[in-house]
């Protein structure tokens, strides 16, 4: 019996259930590994020697290269994770978060001050098509 | 029904409802507090510290996510109980934020473990974890910037980074059982419960920036007068309506679960209610419930 996903439904959201867990474990053991400090010295001195150092795929070490975090979400890789290469970075959550939205960091501060993404068309993938 | 209150054992006086968003610990360490962003979200919270000062606990129960920090995908514990004797606050990846380390209650935890256990909850035993924002940052909220936070801390740490999180009806029936546990317990302390994490905000993909206020009033209204209703939620709900992140709501579930009015007592007093958007990705709730004797 495969797992029951009632959640595939909501738009622009990935759920990080055990399938993408699995996907996902390496890329995300290894952005555990940067709450070292030591660990955020060497990654930044040299970021796919480090990589290396990691069962990921290719892929994963390619989106996280490029610091594309829905294609690292894609690849199972789990925000509260991922978000340690944002802090290694030096980035906020609100532009880790805004930079996977297609907007301008200003323009996503502004929608946040503004009171945020409406939940109007926003429930279902239905509505987005 | 009424509920016997043994006066030489341990209680829980009130509980307190907060978001633990990372920017306000920022926002805290960094001094920014009185800046326009946050003036008005602190300002939520100046009763608050006031109130705390006044109706001071002996512990606090303190109900919080590990957002994959002293847990990675290694052990994904649903339910864990810090039993140990002192938490160091966790490096997140900017360095570890600059606040007393949180001294543990072992005795109570390990009591509240037992009972817990016993009760046919089955708790992971903690006696080694770093703690991160998701505990601290309501600590902030509440005490200020204590040179020693005020007194000692049980972390409790609630699975919401793997699906499928607990259901908000096991979490309800999770805090009936702590209940139990802490009025068993033999010495007369004064326990406050606190259940932290969201309100709605979706911190991941193009959706990321979500909030619906007027779910998260409808949510604050039903903890307050429904929560055996709002209990019954599921997790699709929190998710479609309140994102991704939002399902870390089913934690405040475990506080009201522990208030007396659940199992019979008067229903409690609201002795605060704040709401604020924005802070950071995040819509900020904020209660405070007292039991009345």
């Amino acid at each position: 019996m495969s797992l029951d996903k009632p959640y595939l439904d909501v738009p622009g959201t990935t759920i990080f259930d055990a399938d993408m867990s699995r996907k996902g474990y390496h890329l995300n053991q290894f952005c555990m590994s940067l709450m070292k400090a030591e660990n955020r010295a060497r990654f930044k001195a040299d970021e796919r020697a480090y990589l290396d150092e990691w069962a990921m795929t290719e892929e994963q070490k390619q989106a996280v290269l490029a610091r594309d975090l829905n294609r690292c979400i894609s690849l199972g890789g789990n925000i509260y994770f991922l978000a340690k290469i944002g802090a290694t970075d030096g980035k906020s959550f609100q532009q880790m978060a805004g930079s996977m939205t297609g907007m301008t960091e200003e323009e996503y501060r502004k929608m946040m001050i503004s009171g945020g993404r409406s939940i109007e068309g926003n429930r279902y993938v239905k509505e987005k098509q | 029904m009424s509920v016997v209150v043994n006066k030489n054992h341990a209680r829980i006086t009130s509980s307190v409802y907060t978001s633990h968003v990372p920017a306000i610990g920022v926002a805290i360490d960094q001094g920014l507090t009185n800046q326009p962003y946050w003036q008005a979200l602190f300002k939520g919270y100046d009763f608050s510290k006031k109130w705390f000062v006044e109706n001071k606990p002996d512990v606090i129960f303190l109900i919080y996510n590990d957002h994959a920090s002293a847990f990675s995908l290694d052990f994904i514990p649903t339910f864990a109980i810090g039993t140990a004797a002192e938490f160091i606050p966790a490096d997140e990846g900017y360095g570890a934020r600059p606040v007393p380390q949180v001294i543990g209650s072992p005795e109570l935890a390990s009591h509240i473990a037992q009972a817990v256990i016993l009760d046919e909850f089955d708790l992971t035993i903690v006696n080694k974890m770093d703690v991160d924002h998701g505990l601290t940052v309501p600590l902030s909220l509440m005490c200020g910037q204590p040179e020693v936070w005020p007194c000692p801390v049980i972390p409790f740490a609630v699975n919401v980074v793997q699906y499928p999180v607990p259901l908000g009806k096991r979490c309800f029936m999770l805090g009936q059982a702590i209940r139990r546990a802490i009025e068993s317990y033999d010495e007369p302390l004064k326990v406050q419960i606190w259940g932290t994490g969201g309100m709605s905000h979706q911190l991941q993909g193009p959706r990321a920036g979500l909030i619906n206020q007027l779910w998260d009033q409808d949510f604050l209204d039903r903890l307050i007068s429904d929560p055996f209703g709002l209990a019954q939620m599921p997790h699709i709900d929190y998710v479609r309506e309140a994102g991704s992140e939002g399902i870390e709501l089913v934690m405040w579930l475990i506080a009201r679960g522990a208030m007396s009015d659940i199992q019979g007592g008067a229903a409690p007093k609201v002795a605060h209610r704040f709401y604020h958007v924005p802070a950071s990705n995040t819509a900020v709730g904020h209660l405070i419930l007292e039991n009345v004797e």
